[in-house]
C-alpha cells in the first residue's frame, strides 16, 4: 500500500476546548503505521475526547487533524472502535455483535452479501478465540469474552487504525492480557496503528511504543520511559510525583487522585 | 360458555365482509407490531410506546369531537407524540419521567375532550378498549398503506436502527446517525401505535407491540429469529384474539391480551428452564476468577 509511508494519525497544532475551557491545546503528533500509542492522564484531561476528534464526532478548536490521509468524518471505514465493557441487555448474541461491526452501519438490507458476511464474521470470531461462545446471548457473557468480541467487532471490517477507549477496565488480569495481547497481534500482523486510551498502563506497558500524557491542557509525547518519571510527570502536574517501578511496573504516587479512578466515561456523557 | 365455541357462528361471522375487513387490520397490525416489536424491547421504549398510544387516545379523541375521521387524529396525535418523546430526551435517564409527565396530561386533555363529545359511549370507549369491527374499507386503505410505509422505511434502515438500538457507543464511533434514526423509530412507532389504538384500543396496545417481541427474547437472543417469532406471536394474538371474540360478542381485547400474555408465560418458563441447564455447563467451561464488570445504567 503507497500510503504505508504516511503516518496514520497527524495531529498538527490541535486545539480543544469547549467553551472558555481547553482541553489541551498545540498538540503535535505523528503515529506511524504499526505504532502503539497509550494516552494517559487523569480523568477530564480530554482523552475519550481525543478519540471523539479522531472519529469525527467533534470539530478541533483550532489546527488540523488527518487520519489515514483523510481528514476525520463520521464514519470513516479504515477505523477500528473498541469501547470499554458495558453491559448490553438486548437481545444479541456474540456474532450479531461482531456482524454490526461488518456491515451494520449500511442501509438496506444486505440480502446480496449474507455468505460473504457470514465468512468474514466466522473468521473474525476465529481470530479472537471466540467461536465457541458466538451464540450465546452477550448478555450472559463474561467481561473477557465481551471485549473478545469487541476486538472481533473492530478487526472484522479490516481497520488501518484502531482507537481503543479503555477496554481493559473492569477486567480481571487475565483477561487483560488476552485482550491486549489480541491488539497487539493486529497491530503486527497487519501494521495496523492504535491508539489506546487508558487510566492504566501497566497492562498494556510491554507492548507501548510511545505514550502522550494529558494533565490539565499540558501534555508530554514520548517513550514510555521518557514522559512515566517522576522528573516529567511533577512538571506536568504541577506538584510533586514520584513515579516507582516495582516489578517491571509503573506505579505513579501524588497525582491526583483522579489519576486511578475506575470512573467510567461514555462517549455520550460528554458536554456537546 | 358454549358460545365460545360455535363454530358455526363463528363460521357464519367470518362470512361477512365487515368481519373479513376486521381480520384484514388485524393481520396487519400483528405483522407491523411483530416487526417493531424486537427493536422496542431493545430500546427499552416500551413506557414509550405506553405514552405514544395514550396521547393517540387524545388526538382520536380530539377528532371525535371535531367531527373529521378518528383514524386521522389518532395517527396525528401518535406521530406528534412520537416527535415530542424523541426530541425532548436523549438521555435515557429522564426519559421515562418526561414521557409520565406529557403522557398523563395527554390523557387528562383526552378524557375532558370526550366529557365535551355529545355522542355516544360506545365511540367513546372504542378508543380505549378498541372497536375492531368499527374498522371500515376506508380504515383498511390508510391501515395498509401506512403499514407498507413502515415496513419500507424500516426495510432501509433496519440494520442502522439494529446497531444504534442494541450498541449506541459503537455505531455512533461508525457513522450511525443515532439521534436522528431514533426520531425517525418513533415515529416509525407512532404510526403503528395510532393502527393499534383503533383496534385493540389505546389502553392494550402493550399487548401486541411489546408481549409478542418479550416473549421472543425469552427463547432466542437472534435478532432475525427475534423478529420472525414476534410476528407469529403477535399474529396469533391479533388474529386468534379476534375470531375468539366473534362468538360471544365480547371485547376483542380481553382475547388478545389473554393469548398473548400466555404466549409470554410460555416462553418466560422455556426460557428459564434453558437458561438453568446453559448456565450449569458455562460455569463449569468458564476459567475461573473472571469478572462480569459493574452493570452500567441504560
Amino acid at each position: 500500500m503507497s500510503t504505508d509511508l504516511t503516518p496514520a494519525v497527524s495531529l498538527r497544532d490541535a486545539t480543544l476546548g469547549y467553551g472558555d475551557r481547553i482541553l489541551w491545546s498545540g498538540l503535535n503528533l505523528d503515529i506511524e503505521r504499526g505504532e502503539f500509542v497509550a494516552v494517559l492522564g487523569p480523568n477530564g484531561s480530554g482523552k475519550t475526547s481525543l478519540l471523539r476528534v479522531l472519529l469525527g464526532l467533534r470539530a478541533l478548536s483550532s489546527g488540523t487533524a488527518r487520519i489515514v490521509d483523510e481528514p476525520p468524518g463520521r464514519g470513516n471505514r479504515r477505523i477500528g472502535y473498541i469501547p470499554q465493557q458495558r453491559a448490553i441487555d438486548a437481545p444479541l448474541r456474540g456474532r450479531d455483535l461482531v456482524g454490526l461491526g461488518l456491515d451494520g452501519h449500511r442501509w438496506g438490507t444486505g440480502v446480496s452479501r449474507v455468505r460473504q458476511r457470514r465468512e468474514r464474521v466466522n473468521q473474525a470470531l476465529a481470530e479472537v478465540g471466540a467461536t465457541e461462545f458466538a451464540k450465546a446471548p452477550v448478555s450472559q457473557l463474561s467481561g473477557g469474552e465481551q471485549q473478545r468480541l469487541r476486538v472481533a467487532q473492530a478487526l472484522v471490517s479490516d481497520p488501518e487504525v484502531l482507537l481503543c477507549d479503555e477496554p481493559l477496565l473492569s477486567l480481571d488480569l487475565a483477561n487483560q492480557r488476552v485482550v491486549s495481547s489480541l491488539i497487539d497481534r493486529r497491530r503486527r500482523s497487519a501494521n495496523t496503528a492504535v491508539l489506546f486510551v487508558t487510566h492504566e498502563i501497566n497492562p498494556v506497558l510491554p507492548l507501548v511504543d510511545r505514550v502522550l500524557y494529558l494533565v490539565d491542557g499540558r501534555f508530554q509525547i514520548g517513550r514510555p520511559d521518557e514522559v512515566m518519571n517522576s522528573e516529567t510527570l511533577s512538571e506536568l502536574y504541577r506538584a510533586k510525583i514520584d513515579v516507582v517501578r516495582v516489578q517491571g511496573q509503573i506505579h505513579v504516587v501524588g497525582a491526583q487522585s483522579g489519576l486511578c479512578e475506575d470512573t467510567s466515561h461514555h462517549m455520550h456523557e460528554e458536554p456537546a | 360458555m358454549d358460545k365460545f365455541f360455535d363454530f358455526e357462528l363463528i363460521g357464519r361471522l367470518l362470512a361477512l365482509p365487515y368481519v373479513q375487513a376486521a381480520l384484514v387490520a388485524a393481520a396487519i397490525l400483528g405483522l407491523l407490531a411483530g416487526v417493531l416489536g424486537p427493536l422496542i424491547v431493545s430500546r427499552n421504549m416500551a413506557f414509550a410506546v405506553h405514552g405514544t398510544s395514550e396521547l393517540s387516545f387524545t388526538g382520536g379523541a380530539a377528532a371525535l369531537l371535531l367531527g373529521v375521521n378518528v383514524g386521522h387524529g389518532a395517527l396525528a396525535g401518535a406521530v406528534v407524540a412520537a416527535l415530542v418523546l424523541g426530541l425532548l430526551s436523549r438521555r435515557s435517564s429522564d426519559h421515562d419521567s418526561v414521557i409520565g409527565a406529557v403522557l398523563s396530561f395527554g390523557l387528562g386533555v383526552g378524557v375532558l375532550l370526550l366529557w365535551f363529545y355529545p355522542g355516544g359511549a360506545s365511540n367513546k370507549f372504542g378508543l380505549l378498549v378498541g372497536q375492531i369491527v368499527g374498522v371500515d374499507f376506508a380504515s383498511i386503505a390508510l391501515l395498509s398503506i401506512c403499514g407498507i410505509a413502515v415496513l419500507a422505511v424500516l426495510l432501509v434502515i433496519y440494520r442502522p436502527l439494529l446497531f444504534a438500538s442494541v450498541d449506541p457507543d459503537v455505531a455512533r464511533a461508525r457513522g450511525v446517525p443515532v439521534g436522528g434514526l431514533s426520531v425517525v423509530f418513533a415515529v416509525l412507532v407512532g404510526v403503528a401505535t395510532a393502527l393499534g389504538v383503533q383496534t385493540v384500543g389505546a389502553l392494550l396496545v402493550l399487548a401486541l407491540m411489546i408481549t409478542p417481541a418479550a416473549a421472543a427474547a425469552r427463547v432466542t437472543a437472534s435478532p432475525l429469529r427475534a423478529t420472525v417469532l414476534a410476528v407469529v406471536f403477535a399474529e396469533t394474538a391479533a388474529l386468534g384474539g379476534f375470531v375468539l371474540s366473534l362468538a360471544p360478542g365480547a371485547p376483542v381485547s380481553a382475547f388478545v391480551t389473554a393469548i398473548s400474555f400466555i404466549i409470554y408465560l410460555v416462553c418466560w418458563t422455556i426460557g428459564a428452564l434453558r437458561g438453568r441447564s446453559a448456565r450449569g455447563v458455562m460455569v463449569t467451561a468458564r476459567f475461573s476468577g473472571e469478572t462480569a464488570g459493574p452493570a452500567a445504567p441504560r
